[in-house]
């Protein structure tokens, strides 16, 4: 993978695995997907390359948010839902942390909702792995704003009569200039996305469809399983066809303003047919369109769905310093107490 | 008419500019403040202004105001009864009259006293004809048509010449005191420099009011106040708020550390908001959250990172902030809380004062979690609290809730500008870079604080969090005897503050009969109801705390000095019960107001009166 170009000091040493293993014995259940993303944490820090002390973990509160103890960083595990607003605060005081939340769903979306959307829209440069595993697990199996309609669950003995949200629907509502979405089967994947995360300015959303295997166990099956995956999902990548399927025939295209998929071969339809994926596109249109897609109609859209560029609030915040530094007269506390109406008594 | 008048020396008097919340009141307040204090006069000033932007005109709803005490001696307080009131209409007038006593001027304008503006205003007659006030001096003037007499060749717009009303009323009211014109004059120039028609006209309206008063026969006499004798050195007028503002910033030069606020607007606590962040130049960071829970989060992420994190709010934005309090006090983490308190319950009464908070700050937070407990006790001194706060905040590694209110946060007096050399240091307790020893718990002997470990320092990453700790090590520990050693080495590290903070003062006799207690913004008026007391002949002190969590060493032992002890505070007794549970050895009196309005000295003095005689 390329290097990274930003102010962030790299470690002068080639960093492996080990030198991101805490010490800490990880607890969550056998069978969890949040281990899945924890070997793509430990993977992707040292090729992002990053002097190890100038990585910052933050998180709220639930299974996911136990994740700082697993790695050896600076970590901060905060309280439920302000995992966003910690982060914030970490990375306009140093910019120069490459500053990682890890969330889940309920602590992105129902308790923390409100710091997740102001984050995004502020473009703070942080890297959010939502683990959205569509429960409460810590509290044993409630249901979150993620799950889908009808889900039967210890608060919902005759389903949920509440519209879940869509992570990446929320985002770009948000404004937001990063989404991506992975299976926690998929480690490589997982890793790539991490990477191209760290790679974008601004607040970066990678939703993890994580199965929670003691109080939602597969509930992301029919996407993430082997016997569905191929024809569930949509792995996109810059610059590339929308192509899926066992022999990647399917397709998608824009018919009118609508997506459509289709099969290449069948009612004359060429590759020719077929969207190329645009990640840097600046209009979301098309990548809401993306993000949205769901069973039975469509696959799910994996990978980067959006990478857009725009300024950072943190890159921002530095600018207004230095131009206020180089332009105000009060330079120090003792020119800031003597300013304005003053006198003298002799 | 000629200018024969009595000029009659007064050692204080307490003025109150009062109209519409459109009339500009408190400008016409500023600059007499201001006035005053360049021709040597201590002062405290205090704007007292409707919860609304602009309720209905004319209404007593609607009533601006601002009052400024000014004098040759020493001004603790902003006054309770006015000498003069300068009332631009009807429904002002009205609503002032209660601070008033026989013989106050009241200085008005005859032209606002219309039927619909008496109506509005609930007055049945017009009190300036039917006879209602003749116990007041009044000085009532068609203000309007002098002020079109002074500009007529300027062609100026009704609206504007109407609004330049204040002005006129100003001018009168600088003749009555003494005052000149020349820091209005040299405002007006510089506030409107590039609109010289505006300049003067305004500069005229002024002169006008000032020569109208020396003619006007129902002036008596007028009066001057001299100069105070007060410590060389430069002076400014500052507000509590301004003031609170910049002993943080300057906590943040002093401690090397950067400046990081996050907060959310909150009457009466904004102007601390938008005070520091015009001081980017100075490195500031701020942050306007979402709402006082990003706030506070964002400070803790910021301390964790380093920085002077500070947060500011009042008390349903203290309310919001509970949790992540208790995530500093578990995390060891240097985080200035400031609460700039009004009156509660809830959105209670937003824009007035009260010291209601009190418990709220001790208490208020799930668990056992102590944090350092501080309030300010003048508007100048919400520079050297904020500023102390800081620096026990960093040197002890733990929050502290400093509280204010909205009277000494929007209130001013004069502040002695300190050089910041001559500020104590502040000594963060930082980690050594690849410091073999370091632990995230390990703790120093004498204050107990742990270390700060910056995230990027080589060889220290670590964890912290909202889970209980082992000490020392700091791994998560749910071990019940690590817990309750934890407990109580957070406990004794805030009460070991106490080593490091000035010893508790007495004012007045330091034993006797009477002991007066007070804590943060009551100060002034208790410490003026303590001199009269001691005038009287009574043998009495007066202890102010500024440090409430924990308190000075030398509390009980003052305590002990006295016969009697009353505690006075701006709520039903919190103080006191805090108190009571502290030192229960004593017997403690209570004198309490909970109107958000402050203590007036008679009623003070009727409690210590009828203790003292029993
Ligand atoms: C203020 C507060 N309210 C409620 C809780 C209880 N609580 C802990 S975790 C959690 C939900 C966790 O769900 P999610 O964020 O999806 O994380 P998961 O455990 O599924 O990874 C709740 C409700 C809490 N810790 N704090
Ligand atoms: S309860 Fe569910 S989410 Fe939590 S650790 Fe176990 S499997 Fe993972
Ligand atoms: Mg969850």
């Amino acid at each position: 993978m390329e290097q990274i170009l930003n102010t962030i000091e790299r470690s002068n040493v080639e960093l492996t695995k080990e030198d991101f293993v805490s010490d800490q014995m990880v607890k969550w259940c056998a069978g969890c997907g949040a281990h899945a993303i924890l070997a793509a944490v430990a993977n992707v820090f040292p090729k992002i390359g990053y002097k190890k002390e100038n990585f910052m973990l933050v998180s709220g509160i639930g299974c996911s948010s136990r994740f700082p103890y697993y790695v050896n960083t600076y970590g901060f595990h905060g309280i439920h839902g302000r995992a966003y607003a910690i982060a914030s605060g970490v990375k306009i005081s140093n910019p120069k942390l490459s500053v990682w939340v890890a969330t889940g769903d309920g602590d992105s979306m129902a308790i923390g909702g409100n710091h997740m959307i102001h984050t995004i829209r502020r473009n703070i440069d942080l890297n959010v792995i939502l683990f959205n595993n569509m429960i409460y697990g810590l509290t044993k199996g409630q249901y979150s704003p993620t799950s889908p309609m009808g889900s039967v669950t210890k608060t919902s003995p005759q389903g949920t009569i509440e519209h879940p949200f869509n992570a990446g629907e929320l985002v770009m509502g948000a404004q937001g200039t990063f989404f991506a979405r992975v299976p926690d089967n998929n480690i490589k994947l997982m890793t790539e996305v991490m990477f191209e995360s760290a790679r974008h300015d601004g607040t970066s959303i990678i939703e993890v469809l994580q199965n929670c295997i003691i109080y939602n166990d597969k509930v992301h099956a029919p996407i993430t399983s082997k016997d569905t995956r191929e024809d569930n999902q949509l792995v996109l990548r810059n610059g590339e066809k929308m192509l899926f399927g066992a022999d990647h025939k399917k397709g998608l295209r824009l018919n009118g303003t609508r997506l459509e998929v289709v099969t290449i071969g069948e009612n004359g339809i060429t590759e020719d047919d077929i969207l190329v994926h645009d990640q840097y596109q600046q209009d979301p249109g098309l990548q809401l369109m993306l993000a949205k897609m769901a069973p039975p109609l469509f696959p799910v859209a994996m990978g980067v769905i959006r990478s857009a560029m725009y300024p950072t609030y943190d890159d921002m915040v530095e600018d207004q310093i230095t131009y206020a530094k180089a332009n105000s007269k009060i330079l120090t506390v003792n020119d800031l107490l003597n300013s304005g109406d003053t006198f003298e008594v002799k | 008419m000629s200018e024969v008048k009595n000029v009659v020396e007064l050692e204080d008097a307490v003025i109150k500019f009062v109209g519409d919340s459109g009339d500009g009141m408190q400008l016409s307040g500023t600059l007499f403040a201001d006035t005053a204090a360049y021709d040597g006069n201590d002062l405290t000033t205090f704007p007292d202004y409707p919860a609304e932007i602009r309720a209905p005109q004319n209404t007593v709803a609607g009533v601006s105001g601002f009052q400024i005490h000014f004098g040759s001696k020493k001004i603790l307080t902003f006054g309770d009864i006015c000498d003069t009131i300068v009332a631009l209409n009807p429904a002002s007038l009205r609503a002032n009259l209660k601070w008033t006593k026989k013989d106050t001027i009241i200085i008005t304008d005859s032209e606002a006293y219309d039927d619909s503006a008496l109506e509005k205003s609930g007055y049945k007659s017009n009190p300036l004809t039917d006879g209602s006030l003749k116990e007041f001096k009044i000085i009532s003037a068609p203000f309007t048509t002098l002020i079109k007499e002074a500009i007529s060749d300027l062609n100026i717009d009704n609206k504007t010449t109407l609004k330049s009303r204040n002005m006129f009323a100003l001018g009168i009211a600088f003749k009555l005191y003494g005052k000149n014109l020349d820091h209005t004059f040299h405002y007006l120039e510089k506030k409107f420099a590039t609109r010289p028609q505006i300049v003067e006209m305004n500069k005229r309206v002024v002169k006008a009011g000032f020569d109208y008063a020396a003619i006007n026969p129902q002036l008596e006499c007028l009066y001057n106040v001299p100069s105070a004798s007060m410590e060389k050195g430069r002076y400014r007028n500052i507000t509590g708020n301004v003031a609170a503002a910049w002993g943080l910033i300057a906590a943040g030069e002093k401690s090397e550390r950067p400046l990081f606020l996050g907060s959310y607007p909150i009457t009466p606590a904004t102007e601390i908001l938008m005070e520091i962040v015009k001081y980017k130049s100075l490195g500031a960071k701020v942050f306007q959250a979402e709402d006082e829970i990003a706030g506070i989060c964002s400070a803790i992420g910021a301390s964790f990172t380093g920085s002077l994190a500070l947060t500011t709010t009042s008390g349903p934005g203290l309310s919001l902030k509970s949790e992540a309090i208790g995530l500093a006090v578990i995390t060891e983490l240097p985080l200035v809380i400031v609460n700039v308190q009004r009156g509660g319950p809830s959105t209670g009464l937003p824009t007035k004062s009260e010291q209601s908070d009190l418990y709220q700050a001790l208490y208020g937070r799930n668990g056992e979690c102590p944090l350092i407990v501080m309030a300010a006790s003048s508007s100048a001194d919400c520079f050297y609290s904020a500023f102390e706060a800081a620096k026990l905040s960093i040197e002890h590694m733990t929050p502290v809730i400093l509280l204010t209110d909205g009277s000494l946060g929007n209130g001013s007096e004069l502040f002695r500008i300190p050089d910041t050399k001559d500020l104590p240091k502040i000594v963060a307790p930082l980690a050594k870079a690849n410091d073999p020893n370091y632990k995230p718990y390990n703790r120093d002997e004498k204050t107990l604080a742990r270390p700060w470990a910056i995230p990027g320092t080589e060889g220290l990453r670590h964890r912290v969090g909202g889970l209980e700790k082992e000490n020392g090590i700091g791994t998560v520990s749910m071990d019940p005897i690590n817990h309750e050693l934890m407990v109580g080495l957070r406990a004794e590290k805030v009460q070991r503050v106490a080593n490091y903070i000035d010893p508790q003062e007495v004012f007045g006799d330091t034993e006797g009969d009477l002991l007066i207690v007070s804590w943060g913004g009551t100060k002034g008026v208790i410490r003026d109801s303590v001199i009269e007391m001691k005038k009287e002949g009574y043998k009495v002190g007066h202890a102010h705390f500024k440090h409430i969590m924990p308190l000075p060493k030398n509390t009980e032992e003052i305590f002990g000095k006295y016969k009697k002890i009353i505690v006075c505070e701006l709520n039903s007794g919190q103080f006191v019960g805090y108190l009571r549970i502290t030192f229960p050895d004593f017997k403690y009196h209570q004198a309490n107001k909970v109107q958000s309005l402050p203590f007036m000295i008679h009623e003070l003095k009727d409690k210590y009166y009828k203790l003292l005689e029993k």
